[in-house]
C-alpha cells in the first residue's frame, strides 16, 4: 500500500511536469505542424536561469536558504525567481521564432524540423560554454521549505510536493482558460485550424504565432523551474537526460493527441504514471522503454492519440 | 525497311559493355581499399590512420542516411541506434565464434586486416577475415530487421512521427544494451554456455570489451565504396526513382502508382543495413570501447548534420561532409599541428562554399563581373579560415565551439540554401555549381522543394 501511494504521488508529480512541457510541444505542433526540438532546451534554460537568479539574488541580499532559522529568504522569493525565469525564456522563445522559424513559414516541414534541431544544438552547446553555465551540474538552493505536512503510512507529503504539483496545475488551468475562454485563445485555435483562413478573417497570424511561442516558452521555463526544485541538482545543458525529458514530453503530447491541449495534460499524466509504476513494479532501468513502447502502440492502434481525432492529410 | 522491333533491339544495351560498366566501380572500389591499406597506411602515422578509419565509417553512415533523409525525404533520427544494434550483433558473432572455434577472442586476419605478414606466408585472405565479413553481414541484417520493425508502423503515418519514433528507438536500444550480461572471457565458459544465450553476454553497462580488432583501412573503405556504389545504383534506377518521387511529392507519386509505404520501408531497411555494417566496423576498431553510449542520439545528430550540410540527396556531398565533419575537431583543436595543409584546404573550400551559398541568395543582381562577385563572396568564409589559422597560431583551442559553428551553419543553411550545399546534385554536375559564379539560381529553380507535401 505504501509503495502504491508513493508511486502514485511520484507519478502525479512527474506527470504534471511532463504535461507542462508537453503543452509547449502540442501548441507549436497544432499551429505550425512541426516538432519544436528546441523546446526542451528552453526547459533547460528555465532551470538554469532559476538556479543562477536564485543564487545571485540570495548572495546579493545576504539571505540564507529558505527554511533556515535566521536571515532566510522570504516565502515569495521562489515566485520572483519563477517570474524572472519565465520572462527571460519568453523573450528567448520570441527571438527563436522570429529569427529561425519565421523565415521558413512557407518552407517544407522537413526544413523547419532541421532548423529546430539546429536551434536545439545551438542552445545546448552555447549553454555549455564557460561564459554561461559550464559543463558541470550544479544544485539550486531550496526555495520552498522542506517540512513534512502530513503522512499516510510511510509516505510523507511535503510542502515541496504540493508546490510542484500545485504550480503545474495552476498553470495548466490558466492555459486552458486562456485558450478556451479568451479572445486571443480563440485566435490561437483559429490559426491552428487554418492559418490561411484565419489570416483572411483578419487575425494577425504572425502575432498569434509569436504569442504562442512566448506562452510555450514560459510554460517550459515553469517546467524547468519546478524540475530544478524537485530534483535540486541541475544537469549541464547538453546532458542527454534533458533531450530525453523533452522527448518524453513530446511522446506525452502524441499519446494525448497532438495539437490538443487537454490531451497534452492527460498524456503527460499517463506517461508519468506509466513510467513510475513501471519502474516501481517491473524493472526500473527500463522506464524509457515503457514510454517509447507506449508511443509505438499508440501509433499502431490509435494514431490520433487518446483525445485526438484521426486526421486525414488532404491534397 | 526495318521494323520498329528491329530498331528497338538495336537500342538495347549489349551484354559485354553492360557487364563492364557495372563491374568497374566495384573493381575500382576494391583496388582503392587495398591501396589504402597496403600503400597509404605504412606511410602515415597511426594517429592519422585512425582519422582515415573514422572517415571511412562516417562515409558509410552519412551515405546510408542519405538514402532515407535525402532520397526519400523521410526524417530518421535514430541512425546511431541501428549502428549500435548492428555493432553489437556483429561483435557477438565474431567474438563468440572465435572463442568457440579457436579458443581465443583474438583476431586471425590477413595483412588486409592490418595483421603483420606471417613469415610462414599467410594467404592474403585468412579465415578470420571471412568470419569478420560474415559477422558484418549479420550485423547489417539484424539492423535491417530492426529497421523493418520500427519503420513499418511509423512510415505508414505522417513523416515527422518517424523522427520521434527513431529517436525513441535509439534510446530503447541503448537501455536494452545496458541490461545485458557481462562478457564471457574464457573459451571453457563459452563452451558451457548454450549458443542461444551467448548473444546476451555482451557486456551491459561496462561495454563490450575484448573484441578482435579486424577493422582496417581496407575494410572501412571497402564498405564505404560498396555503400557509395549501392547509393548511386539506387539513385539512377527505377527502384530508386520511386524514393525520389516520394520525396518530391508523396501524394503525386501515390497517384502514379508508387506504393509509397513499401518504398519508404525499403529505403529505411537498406539504410539500416548499412548503418549496421558501419556499426560492425566501428565495433572491431582498435582503441574503440563499444558501449551502449554508441546508440545515443548525439551520434545520430552528427550524421544528420553531415547529410543536411552536404546536400539532401547528394551522395558526393554527404561523403565530403563526412570527411570534413570528422576532421574538423582536430583542425579546430590545433590547426597547425595536424596534417594541416590537407585539412585546412578542405575546410577552406568547405567554409567558402557554405558561406557562398548563404551569401548567394542575398544579393540577386548580376551586374558586377563574376570575378568581383566571387571575390566578394569569398570575403566572409575567407575571414573564417584566417580566424581559424590565427587561433592556431596563438594556441587558442576552438574545438569547444565546434558544435555551435555547426548549429549556426545548419540554421543559416535552412534559411538561405534549404537544399543543402549541393542539393540532389553531385559534385561533378555543372548545375550544382552554377550558383557559385553568379547568374540566377538555375540549379535551385530546377529542383523542387523537399519534404512530403501536405
Amino acid at each position: 500500500m505504501d509503495q502504491f501511494l508513493q508511486t502514485f504521488k511520484d507519478g502525479i508529480a512527474i506527470g504534471s511536469l511532463y504535461a507542462l512541457i508537453a503543452l509547449g510541444y502540442t501548441m507549436v505542433y497544432g499551429i505550425l505542424k512541426f516538432i519544436n526540438f528546441a523546446h526542451s532546451d528552453v526547459v533547460v534554460l528555465g532551470a538554469w536561469l532559476s538556479l543562477v537568479i536564485a543564487r545571485q539574488a540570495e548572495a546579493a541580499m545576504g539571505w540564507g536558504a529558505v527554511g533556515t532559522a535566521s536571515g532566510a529568504a522570504p516565502w515569495w522569493f521562489g515566485g520572483v525567481v519563477l517570474v524572472a525565469a519565465m520572462l527571460l525564456c519568453g523573450v528567448l522563445g520570441f527571438a527563436i521564432e522570429r529569427l529561425a522559424y519565421k523565415p521558413l513559414r512557407k518552407a517544407p516541414r522537413l526544413n523547419v524540423l532541421i532548423t529546430a534541431i539546429g536551434v536545439s544544438l545551438l542552445l545546448q552547446n552555447s549553454g555549455q560554454l564557460p561564459a554561461f553555465f559550464g559543463t558541470k551540474p550544479k544544485s539550486i538552493p531550496p526555495l520552498v521549505p522542506d517540512t513534512v505536512l502530513f503522512s499516510i503510512g510511510q509516505v510523507q507529503f511535503r510542502v515541496l510536493d504540493f508546490a510542484v504539483v500545485g504550480t503545474a496545475l495552476l498553470f495548466m488551468i490558466g492555459l486552458d482558460w486562456l485558450v478556451f475562454r479568451t479572445k486571443v485563445g480563440r485566435a490561437m485555435r483559429a490559426v491552428s485550424h487554418s492559418p490561411t483562413n484565419a489570416g483572411l478573417m483578419g487575425i494577425p497570424v504572425d502575432r498569434v504565432i509569436s504569442f504562442t511561442f512566448v506562452l510555450g516558452s514560459m510554460l517550459a521555463a515553469t517546467g524547468g523551474f519546478l524540475w530544478a526544485l524537485k530534483y535540486t541538482q541541475v544537469k549541464q545543458p547538453a546532458d542527454t537526460s534533458w533531450t530525453l525529458l523533452g522527448l518524453k514530453a513530446f511522446v506525452a503530447a502524441v499519446v494525448g493527441g497532438i495539437g490538443n491541449i487537454r490531451g497534452a495534460m492527460l498524456g503527460g499524466l499517463t506517461i508519468g504514471m506509466l513510467e513510475q509504476f513501471g519502474s516501481a513494479y517491473l524493472r526500473s532501468s527500463l522506464a524509457d522503454v515503457y514510454v517509447f513502447g507506449l508511443l509505438i502502440l499508440v501509433l499502431l492502434f490509435r494514431p490520433g492519440g487518446i483525445l485526438g481525432s484521426a486526421a486525414v492529410d488532404k491534397v | 525497311m526495318r521494323s520498329l522491333v528491329d530498331s528497338s533491339i538495336e537500342l538495347r544495351p549489349r551484354l559485354g559493355p553492360t557487364i563492364l560498366a557495372s563491374l568497374w566501380p566495384i573493381v575500382v572500389g576494391i583496388a582503392f581499399a587495398v591501396a589504402m591499406q597496403l600503400f597509404v597506411k605504412p606511410n602515415i602515422n597511426d594517429y592519422f590512420a585512425k582519422q582515415l578509419l573514422d572517415i571511412g565509417i562516417s562515409i558509410v553512415l552519412a551515405v546510408s542516411l542519405t538514402m532515407v533523409n535525402g532520397f526519400t525525404g523521410q526524417f530518421s533520427m535514430g541512425h546511431a541506434g541501428f549502428m549500435a544494434a548492428g555493432g553489437y550483433a556483429a561483435g557477438a558473432v565474431c567474438y563468440y565464434v572465435s572463442l568457440r572455434i579457436w579458443g581465443t577472442g583474438g583476431a586471425r586476419g590477413s595483412i588486409l586486416s592490418g595483421m603483420p605478414l606471417d613469415p610462414s606466408g599467410l594467404p592474403s585472405f585468412a579465415v578470420g577475415d571471412l568470419l569478420f565479413l560474415g559477422s558484418l553481414l549479420v550485423g547489417g541484417l539484424v539492423s535491417a530487421l530492426l529497421g523493418f520493425l520500427v519503420g513499418l508502423p511509423s512510415l505508414r503515418l505522417r513523416g515527422d512521427y518517424l523522427a520521434i519514433v527513431t529517436l525513441g528507438f535509439g534510446e530503447i536500444v541503448r537501455v536494452l544494451i545496458q541490461q545485458t550480461e557481462p562478457v564471457i572471457k574464457t573459451a571453457a565458459e563459452a563452451a558451457q554456455t548454450p549458443v542461444l544465450e551467448l548473444p546476451i553476454h555482451v557486456g551491459g553497462a561496462l561495454g563490450f570489451t575484448g573484441l578482435p580488432k579486424y577493422t582496417s583501412l581496407f575494410w572501412a573503405y571497402l564498405v564505404a565504396a560498396i555503400t557509395i556504389i549501392v547509393a548511386f545504383r539506387l539513385k539512377r534506377s527505377t527502384f530508386g526513382r520511386a524514393f525520389l518521387s516520394i520525396r518530391e511529392d508523396e501524394i503525386a507519386s501515390e497517384v502514379m502508382g508508387v506504393n509509397t509505404t513499401r518504398f519508404k520501408v525499403w529505403a529505411f531497411v537498406i539504410a539500416a543495413f548499412f548503418a549496421g555494417v558501419a556499426g560492425g566496423l566501428f565495433a572491431h576498431t582498435l582503441g574503440v570501447g563499444l558501449s551502449a553510449e554508441a546508440a545515443g542520439f548525439m551520434k545520430s545528430f552528427d550524421v544528420i548534420i553531415m547529410v543536411v550540410l552536404g546536400g539532401l540527396g547528394s551522395i558526393s556531398g554527404a561523403t565530403a561532409a563526412a570527411i570534413v565533419f570528422t576532421l574538423l575537431p582536430e583542425v579546430l583543436r590545433d590547426p597547425l599541428a595536424t596534417p594541416a595543409w590537407i585539412v585546412v584546404a578542405i575546410l577552406g573550400v568547405w567554409a567558402s562554399l557554405s558561406g557562398l551559398a548563404a551569401w548567394r541568395s542575398r544579393e540577386g543582381g548580376a551586374e558586377r563581373p563574376w570575378v568581383m562577385k566571387l571575390a566578394l563572396k569569398l570575403l566572409i568564409p575567407g575571414a573564417c579560415v584566417v580566424a581559424i589559422y590565427l587561433a592556431g597560431k596563438n594556441g587558442i583551442d576552438l574545438s569547444p565551439y565546434r558544435m555551435i559553428f555547426f548549429a549556426l551553419l545548419l540554421i543559416l543553411m535552412m534559411i538561405f540554401r534549404p537544399e543543402g550545399l549541393l542539393g540532389v546534385r553531385e559534385i561533378w554536375e555543372r548545375e550544382a555549381w552554377s550558383w557559385l559564379i553568379g547568374g540566377r539560381r538555375k540549379a535551385v529553380a530546377a529542383s523542387p522543394p523537399q519534404g512530403g507535401g501536405s
